[in-house]
C-alpha cells in the first residue's frame, strides 16, 4: 500500500500526486517509470516517475486524467491510498556529456515526464534549455521546477503566456542557434514526431520517451512493442526512450488505439449515472 | 475404522471412473470450472482400481516422485486424513497439479493397468485428495525451530511457492519477492479459472503466510533490488522467476492492431480479469468474432478456449505439426473439441493481414506435410507449394512459446547463463554464484508446473544443506 501525500491540480486535465514510495524513490533514475494498480478491478498504468525525494521517500507522479483509471488516480485523496506501485522500471535515459547543451521538450503530461531527465542533466552539469508548451496559460506547469535546472521557454498556441505558437517553432530557434548536444522531447506522438523530423534536418541527435500499451512493464506481455530501426522492441524493457530518428510513430500512434472503444464504455459505466442522480433525489 | 481392501480380482473388474464436467456448450459461456471433481463414492472406487505394485512405476513416472500407491492405499481404506497427509509431504500443491499435470505421458502412461485397459485415474485421485483436506481438515504446516537463516525466493511461481514452502516447514526466514500484484506466477496470470479456480491459489499461498513465509509484492528483482543488494541481506536466494519473454511468429503484420502474445491475451483475461470487462475490471481485452491462435501446447488450448468462452463465433487452433505432434495435454485437446475449437492442422502462417485502419483481418497460411523427424524426434513440417491461404480472423494470439526474460540476469553479469539466456546451475541447483540458486523455467526454459515444482522442491533441500555449512 502506497500512501498519497500531497494531489495538485496542475492543469485543467494534469494532477501532480506525491505518493510515499521510498525503494522507488531511493534508486529511481530519470527516464524510469512505475505501474500504478489503484485497487481491485483496477488497470496497471505505467506512469514515468516525475521527481522523487529519496531522504523523505516519496516519489512525484504526473497524471493526466483521460480515461477512467487516470481519474480515479487523480480522485486519490491525501492520505488514502494506491494499492500496488511496482519499479523503477525501464532503462534510465542517456544523458548529453557534462558540459554539452541539451534541449528539453515537454508537451503537455510530457512536461512532467522531461522534468527528471532536465534535472539529471543539470546535475552532472550539462547546460539546460526547457521547451514547454500548452494550448494557453492554464495548460501550462513545472515551469518553476524546470527554471531550477536552467532557462525555460514557455510556448502556448492563443500566446496568452510565453510565446505564441508551437513548441517546435522555439525549438527550431534553439537549433539554429547552434550547439545543441542532444534534444530530449515528451508529449504526444504528433508532437514527438514533429520535433524528431525538424532534428532530423539538422542531425541532433534526439531522444523521445515512449508510452504505448503495457501490461506489465517487464517484458512479460509484449503489448508495448514497439518498431525501432526497423526492428521490434519492447517499450517497458527495451525503453521506454529510443533514438527517435529510429522510431516508427505511425505504428505506435495505431496501437495507442487499440482499445478507443473499450474506453468509452468503461466511461458510460453505470457509475458516472449514479453520482448524477444523487443530487436530485435529495 | 477402516474400509477392507478388495481382492486384485475385484479390483480388475472396477472400470476407470469418469470425471463430471459441465456440459460443453454451457461452459464455453462461462469462466466456471469444467471438471467437477469426484464424490467420494466415486473416488473410493478409483482407488480401488489400484493394484499397490511392490514396485510402482507411476512413482517413477512422477517428476517429483508422489508416493502415489500410499495416497491411493489410504482412500481406498477410507483414510482420508492419512491420504492427505502422505500426498502434501510429498507434492506442496496438490490441487493443482491434480489439475493440470499432464498425468497422461508421466504417472498414469506407466501404470500398470493402462497395459490392459484404462490406467487409474490418479490425477483426479490426487486432486480429490487435496481438495478434500482443504475442505475438511487443518493443513497448517507444522512449525520448525527457527535456524536464524534468512532466505529469498524471487517469484512466486509453482517453483518459488513450493521452494517458500519447503524452506519454512524446515525454519528459515523466507521473504517471497514477486514483480505482479497478486501470487500464482503462471497459475494466476496464465491458466485460466476454468482450468484451475484462482481461489485454489490464493489458498496455498494464505497456508504458507500462515506458516511464516512473508511475501513482497509489486518488486521487481532485477529493477527494485539487485541480486547483489538482496545477497547482502539472505543467507541464501531462490531466483524462480520463469521464462516470462513472448516469442513472435517474426511474420509480417505482427504488430498490427488485434495481434496478442499469448501471454498478454491470458494475462489480461485472468490476472486482470478482462472477462469482467467493464463492469468489474477496468482492463479491456479485444473479444473477437474469429480469433486464430497460433502453437499447439497447453498455452494454446487455454488462449482458444477462453476466446470461445469470451463470445468469439469461432475459434481456430493453427498449427504446424498434426494432432498426435501437439505438446498439450490429452484431456485440454478433447475439452477444446467438445467446445466447438476448430483445428487447423498441418498449417503455418505466413503473415498477419489487416485492413486499412491496420486491424487484422486475417491470417495467411499455408498447408504443410510431415518430413523426416527433426531433432525433437518428430516429424518435420515441410511447407506444401502453392497451398496459401487466409483464414479470416480478427484477433491472433501467438502461443508459439516462451524465452527466459533477461531483466533479473542482465543486472547479474557474474551470474553465467547458456546461449538462450537460462540461467546455468550445477547438480545442486546453484547458480556461478555461491548461495544463490536457480529453478524451474529460467533454467529449463518453458517447461511444465510440476517439474518447476520439483526444482523447489529440491533447491529448498540443497539450501537448508548449504546453509549447515
Amino acid at each position: 500500500m502506497f500512501k498519497v501525500i500531497a494531489n495538485t491540480q496542475l492543469s485543467p486535465n494534469v494532477w501532480r500526486l506525491d505518493v510515499m514510495a521510498p525503494r522507488i524513490a531511493k534508486i529511481r533514475k530519470a527516464g524510469q517509470f512505475v505501474i500504478v494498480c489503484k485497487g481491485e478491478g483496477s488497470e496497471r498504468v505505467p506512469l514515468t516517475i516525475a521527481n522523487a525525494d529519496p531522504k523523505e521517500g516519496w516519489i512525484t507522479l504526473v497524471i493526466q486524467a483521460v480515461g477512467k483509471s487516470t481519474r480515479e488516480l487523480v480522485e486519490t485523496q491525501v492520505g488514502e491510498f494506491i494499492r500496488d506501485i511496482s519499479g523503477p522500471l525501464g532503462k534510465p535515459t542517456e544523458l548529453a556529456e557534462p558540459g554539452s547543451k541539451a534541449i528539453c521538450v515537454g508537451g503537455g503530461v510530457g512536461t512532467g515526464v522531461v522534468h527528471p531527465i532536465a534535472q539529471a542533466l543539470h546535475a552532472r552539469g550539462v547546460k539546460v534549455v526547457s521547451v514547454i508548451g500548452g494550448r494557453s496559460k492554464q495548460w501550462v506547469f513545472f515551469e518553476p521546477e524546470l527554471k531550477k535546472c536552467g532557462e525555460v521557454v514557455v510556448c502556448t498556441d492563443d500566446g496568452s503566456y510565453g510565446r505564441k505558437g508551437f513548441v517546435t517553432d522555439a525549438v527550431k530557434d534553439q537549433l539554429e542557434a547552434g550547439g545543441i548536444s542532444t534534444v530530449y522531447a515528451v508529449g504526444p506522438v504528433p508532437m514527438m514526431r514533429a520535433i524528431s523530423n525538424l532534428t532530423k534536418q539538422y542531425g541532433v541527435h534526439t531522444i523521445v520517451s515512449l508510452n504505448p500499451v503495457m501490461v506489465d512493464g517487464t517484458g512479460m506481455c509484449g503489448g508495448c512493442r514497439v518498431n525501432v530501426g526497423g526492428e521490434t522492441k519492447f517499450a517497458c524493457v527495451d525503453g521506454p526512450e529510443f533514438d527517435a530518428h529510429q522510431v516508427d510513430f505511425e505504428t505506435l500512434m495505431d496501437r495507442l488505439g487499440i482499445y478507443k472503444t473499450q474506453e468509452k464504455e468503461k466511461l458510460e459505466e453505470p457509475r458516472c449515472h449514479c453520482q448524477h442522480q444523487t443530487p436530485q433525489q435529495s | 475404522m477402516s474400509i477392507p481392501k478388495p481382492s486384485v480380482k475385484e479390483r480388475m473388474a472396477i472400470e476407470r471412473c469418469v470425471m463430471d464436467e459441465q456440459a460443453p456448450l454451457e461452459r464455453a459461456g462461462n469462466f466456471g470450472e469444467v471438471n467437477l471433481g469426484l464424490s467420494m463414492e466415486i473416488a473410493l472406487k478409483e482407488a480401488q482400481r489400484c493394484l499397490e505394485c511392490k514396485k510402482p512405476t507411476c512413482v517413477e513416472g512422477c517428476p517429483v516422485n508422489v508416493n502415489i500407491p500410499r495416497f491411493i492405499g489410504f482412500v481406498m481404506e477410507g483414510k482420508m486424513e492419512d491420504a492427505a497427509l502422505s500426498l502434501a509431504s510429498d507434492n506442496a500443491l496438490p490441487a493443482v497439479t491434480g489439475r493440470v499435470c499432464p498425468q497422461e505421458t508421466q504417472c498414469e502412461c506407466v501404470c500398470i493397468r493402462g497395459k490392459k485397459g484404462k490406467p487409474v485415474a490418479i490425477g483426479y485421485l490426487e486432486r480429490f485428495v487435496a481438495d478434500w483436506a482443504r475442505a475438511n481438515m487443518n493443513t497448517d504446516m507444522a512449525k520448525a525451530p527457527a535456524t536464524g537463516k534468512k532466505v529469498a525466493v524471487i517469484g512466486a511461481g509453482p517453483a518459488g511457492l513450493t521452494a517458500a514452502g519447503e524452506l519454512v516447514r524446515k525454519g528459515h526466514d523466507v521473504t517471497v519477492y514477486e514483480a505482479l500484484q497478486k501470487t500464482g506466477g503462471v497459475l494466476v496470470y496464465g491458466i485460466p479459472e476454468f482450468r484451475l479456480p484462482k481461489k485454489i491459489v490464493q489458498s496455498e499461498v494464505d497456508r504458507l503466510v500462515r506458516a511464516g513465509v512473508k511475501i513482497e509484492t509489486n518488486v521487481v528483482v532485477g529493477r527494485t533490488w539487485t541480486i547483489d543488494e538482496l545477497r547482502e541481506q539472505f543467507d541464501a536466494i531462490f531466483i524462480a522467476n520463469g521464462a516470462g519473454l513472448p516469442v513472435f511468429m517474426n511474420v509480417p503484420g505482427e504488430n498490427l492492431k488485434g495481434v496478442y502474445s499469448a501471454n498478454e491475451y491470458l494475462t489480461r483475461v485472468n490476472l486482470m480479469k478482462a472477462y469482467q470487462f467493464p463492469m468489474g475490471s477496468d482492463t479491456p481485452v479485444i473479444k473477437g468474432k474469429r480469433v486464430c491462435v497460433v502453437g499447439g501446447g497447453n498455452v494454446a488450448m487455454d488462449a482458444v478456449r477462453t476466446a470461445k468462452r469470451l463470445g468469439a463465433e469461432e475459434a481456430i487452433i493453427v498449427y504446424r505439426r498434426s494432432k498426435v505432434e501437439m505438446p498439450a495435454r490429452v484431456e485440454e485437446v478433447h475439452h477444446a473439441e467438445a467446445e466447438g475449437i476448430r483445428f487447423e492442422m498441418l498449417t503455418a502462417p505466413l503473415e498477419v493481414v489487416g485492413d486499412e485502419n491496420h486491424w487484422v483481418t486475417g491470417l495467411k497460411c499455408q498447408r504443410m506435410e510431415l518430413g523426416e523427424p527433426d531433432a525433437s524426434g518428430r516429424r518435420r513440417p515441410v511447407p506444401v507449394a502453392g497451398s496459401e491461404f487466409v483464414l479470416d480472423c480478427d484477433v491472433v494470439v501467438v502461443a508459439i512459446g516462451t524465452r527466459a526474460n533477461p531483466l533479473l540476469t542482465a543486472t547479474c553479469p557474474e551470474m553465467k547463463l547458456n546461449k538462450y539466456g537460462n540461467i546455468l546451475v550445477d547438480e545442486k541447483g546453484m547458480t556461478t554464484i555461491p548461495g544463490v540458486f536457480a529453478g524451474g523455467d529460467i533454467v529449463r526454459g518453458a517447461a511444465t508446473v510440476i517439474l518447476a515444482m520439483g526444482d523447489g522442491k529440491r533447491a529448498a533441500s540443497e539450501i537448508s544443506d548449504y546453509l549447515k555449512k
